[in-house]
């Protein structure tokens, strides 16, 4: 399986799609938990990533992931500017220069991004944030040399988000509100969540050729 | 005498605005610069922003840097990170309430205090009761 600059620029485009569309419904679960922002946030950001990748100019995986975490820094006000921001600079930087990558490339990316959005947060797994849909996301992605089930993605997905719905806040405004947070939905999750899903989908329909990994 | 600079950080410019007329008021001798808000003037904070208000009254003693809420504590952080290695240890982030806090280091401040005292006396309005 191969990862190419095109399927980048086109991830970070249907992930902004996922997220305008989704803007109304992020809001509501952050207003529930949260100070209600991150629909708003979230949506300038990845239109003005978008934006950026528009005027064209990149060629490299790298390039395209440093550029969506350093508009997302600038343009997103609450705490996923930074945490979305770093996680796509880590991966920019661990990509740097490479305009295709085979599958385990994108993995060790994607572990750059958890350790660097675990720094910058100082979250730790089960403190109810987006985190705890990242870590087990980098291990499904591991798993995923020979092509990406799409089906066991999305179980994987509601699962986690399921359990991550029961979990405590521990970070973040949600900690303010102690155990009222259980039950309610972790607006970061459930935006990786879109991230995620939009990856796999363009993943997935390029087929499982394994290319000249052979 | 330089003085210890501050830095008040909030998600709302209002917030910062206001805070920093009371503060000037209590000393205009003592450097003061906001970053209230995002780039586009909503609710929130940004890093670039933090960045500048921390460079504008950075002096030989350092500065300190309060903040309002938890994400500018993130973005504060990452502010930091981007100063030159000479001036980031220069730097201190304070665990403090963002009104007495930053009423406690202006004081401090005013009086000639150390980065280190400074710091101090506004992490201690934390424990001041107001009743």
């Amino acid at each position: 399986m191969r990862f190419t600059t095109e399927q980048a620029v086109a991830w970070i485009k249907r992930a902004n799609e996922r997220i305008q569309e989704n803007r109304e419904y992020l809001t509501e679960l952050d207003q529930a938990i949260g100070d209600g922002d991150h629909g708003i946030n979230l949506a300038r950001g990845f239109r003005e990533a978008v934006t950026a990748l528009d005027r064209g100019g990149l060629d490299d995986i790298g390039a395209v992931f440093n550029q969506t975490g350093m508009t997302l820094l600038s343009k997103v006000g609450g705490a996923s500017g930074p945490l979305y921001g770093t996680a796509f600079i880590k991966m920019g930087g661990a990509l740097k220069g490479r305009r295709e990558i085979a599958f385990s490339d994108l993995a060790q990316a994607i572990d750059a991004a958890v350790e660097g959005i675990g720094m910058r947060g100082k979250a730790q797994p089960g403190d109810k944030t987006m985190l705890d849909l990242w870590e087990p996301f980098a291990g499904f992605i591991r798993g995923c040399e020979h092509g990406v089930d799409l089906k066991a993605f999305r179980d994987m997905c509601e699962n986690e988000l399921e359990r991550i719905k029961q979990l405590q806040a521990r970070r973040g405004r949600a900690s303010f509100l102690g155990n009222r947070s259980i039950g309610h939905h972790d607006p970061g999750a459930v935006s990786s969540w879109y991230l995620f899903d939009t990856l796999c989908a363009i993943l997935s329909e390029s087929g499982g050729h394994d290319g000249d990994d052979h | 005498m330089e003085k210890v600079g501050i830095v008040l950080v909030s998600h709302s410019y209002e917030l910062v605005r206001g805070l920093e007329r009371l503060l000037r008021q209590l000393n205009p001798a003592v450097p003061l610069a906001i970053a209230g808000g995002t780039e586009e003037g909503e609710i929130g904070t940004s890093a670039y922003k933090i960045k500048e208000a921390i460079e504008q009254v950075m002096s030989r003693q350092g500065a300190v840097v309060l903040f309002d809420l938890g994400s500018a504590l993130i973005n504060a952080e990452l502010a930091i990170e981007w100063l030159p290695e000479a001036s980031r240890e220069r730097v201190r982030i304070v665990d403090a309430p963002l009104v007495e806090g930053a009423y406690a280091a202006v004081v401090q401040s005013g009086l000639g205090g150390s980065l280190a005292e400074v710091a101090q006396t506004a992490q201690d309005a934390k424990q001041m009761g107001k009743l």
